[in-house]
């Protein structure tokens, strides 16, 4: 296949995008592509209305979506596959007017050394008006070394008017170390949804920030965060929704906590207009016994129904 | 068959709900009847195994069950539905069904279900059982799940609490529609005239005793008429 010729990754990161970005080594990714592997392009290819290109003034990428480009893909996948890599990239999105497109950009980090691998993406979007953006990444870490795998993204998000974007974001085991930060600003009537799910295990630890200001009248932001924290991991959840105009804000943290799990859930709520409308949902408590008693009347075993139980409310 | 050897639970306090239950069921439909209060809930939990008798027996078609846990239960064809819904976050209608099927289900079968108890599927299946849906709707989604099950022995615990007059009539009609079939037996909670008037046994619990047990013909003339059912102190002149 033509789309494959521009392909030159180990397999490790071919076992991880097949993961973290739906990979098919048969037929490569239908769309737009840019894939890194420890810090270099292992692959590339522009369509005729989303361009890559290659920063000129520091590592990372360029992707520009053609105004009024409906139904198109394109995949960013980035993974780290040996010990002592510190990967730093900026990737800039540039959404044009009235665009409707999906970004696949899972993260695989895989250590089986010493030392410490780190994949930090810093990715900042930019809506113009009427464009809609569905944003998806998942995030695995693989290899039973001793060095630490980290992945700290930052996503700056900047939505014009009636523009709307959906970030699915996800990560199941394996990191030990993540920090994700995401801040958004928003015009009038433009719309953020975020759902965001992470499950950590062992001594794992993973913190999310999010500051959202509404800045533009009838805009409106939904963040769910659904969280378990199992074994001596730590989670904690930090959100700030500002409501600066007519508008409505949504937050929602909900975690399990099982072992010696920790979670923190620290939301906060500023609105500095009265027709502001935010509000905020948390909770966090190990599974509920009628839940496990209701999957067991059912046949399942108590563990089998424990992770039934934690697989539903990740999906 | 169902059969209850001298029953017994207290809680952990000390109360006594169920004071020494003995009773048997011969197939079909049996409704277990009483006032609020009088253990009715806690026998249907202890034959499910969500609660452990202190003392006595339950056998289930002659085997002694009473040792095995709600998941050993469920797998000798014992089901359950909770008198309150368990909600859950994240999974769906469909996911539960096909768990009470162990399998999956199409999409005739999952209409065959929910229409069973007055639900459209297209409007449920990829819905949660969470708190987003009403009382009502999530009990009938709890009995399709028993009723999924296709067991041996179905205990549901007030089946008729929270829903509709429509919703209700069809509910009836499927417990007739399984008695006919004699796919199962059938354990129903229930203060409902028209689910007393479709049974086959009644038993009478009132004070974790059985007050009286028998045919649906013997028993429920009777009940109607308020001779087992709890007396007003005042009006028998005990009310000081």
């Amino acid at each position: 296949m033509s789309d494959l010729l521009n392909l030159n990754f180990n397999d490790i990161t071919g076992e991880m995008l097949k993961v973290i970005s739906d990979f098919d080594a048969g037929k490569g990714f239908a769309g737009a592509y840019n894939i890194r592997e420890d810090s270099q392009c292992a692959g590339r290819q522009s369509s005729a209305n989303i361009a890559i290109t290659s920063k000129t003034d520091k590592p990372g990428i360029d992707i520009t979506v053609k105004p009024f480009t409906k139904g198109e893909t394109v995949f960013i996948p980035a993974c780290v596959t040996h010990t002592a890599v510190d990967d730093l990239v900026y990737n800039d999105f540039y959404i044009g007017e009235g665009a409707d497109v999906i970004i696949v950009a899972g993260c695989g980090v895989h250590n089986e050394g010493e030392e410490d691998a780190r994949h930090n993406g810093i990715h900042r979007f930019f809506l113009e008006p009427n464009s809609s953006v569905l944003y998806k990444e998942k995030h695995i870490g693989t290899g039973d070394g001793a060095g630490l795998k980290k992945i700290d993204p930052v996503t700056e998000c900047f939505l014009k008017e009636n523009s709307r974007l959906e970030m699915d974001t996800i990560q199941l085991g394996g990191v030990d170390r993540s920090t994700r930060t995401t801040n958004a600003e928003l015009g009038k009537n433009a719309k953020i949804i975020v759902r965001e799910r992470i499950m950590t295990d062992n001594a794992e630890e993973a913190i999310t920030n999010f500051h959202v200001k509404l800045e533009g009248e009838d805009s409106g932001a939904d963040l769910v965060s659904r969280s378990v924290a199992k074994g001596n991991s730590h989670q904690a959840f930090y959100s700030v929704v500002e409501g600066n105009n007519r508008c409505t804000g949504h937050s929602a943290c909900d975690a399990i906590i099982a072992d010696n799990g920790k979670v923190d859930a620290q939301p906060a709520l500023n609105a500095s207009n009265v027709d502001a409308e935010l509000i905020h949902e948390a909770a966090i408590g190990k599974i509920a016994g009628e839940q496990i008693m209701k999957l067991c009347s059912l046949g399942l075993t108590k563990e089998q129904a424990e992770e039934k139980i934690i697989e539903g409310f990740l999906k | 068959m169902l059969e209850i050897k001298d029953l017994y639970w207290s809680l952990p306090d000390g109360e006594a709900i169920i004071n020494g239950i003995s009773c048997r069921t011969n197939g079909g439909l049996t409704v277990i009847t009483g006032p609020n209060g009088g253990g009715k809930t806690t026998l249907a939990k202890l034959i499910a195994g969500v609660e452990k008798p202190v003392s006595g027996q339950i056998l289930l078609n002659g085997e002694d069950i009473t040792e095995l846990d709600i998941t050993e239960r469920a797998k000798r064809g014992v089901a359950y539905a909770f008198q309150q819904p368990v909600r859950f976050k994240g999974l769906t209608v469909r996911d539960l069904l096909e768990l009470a099927a162990s399998g999956s289900l199409d999409h005739a079968a999952l209409c065959g279900l929910l229409g069973k108890v007055g639900l459209c599927a297209e409007e449920y299946i990829d819905r949660e059982m969470s708190g987003a849906l009403s009382g009502g709707e999530a009990k009938r989604i709890e009995i399709a799940t028993v009723l999924a099950r296709g067991a041996k022995l179905s205990v549901f615990d007030e089946p008729e609490a929270g829903i509709d007059l429509w919703s209700f009539s069809r509910l009836v009609e499927t417990f007739e529609e399984i008695r006919a079939a004699a796919t199962g037996e059938l354990i129903v909670i229930s203060h409902q005239e028209r689910i007393l008037q479709i049974a086959d046994d009644i038993i009478v619990v009132a004070d974790g005793k059985i007050r009286i047990a028998g045919k649906r013909e013997e028993i429920l003339p009777a009940l109607l008429q308020g001779e087992y059912t709890c007396a007003c102190p005042k009006r028998m002149g005990d009310c000081k």
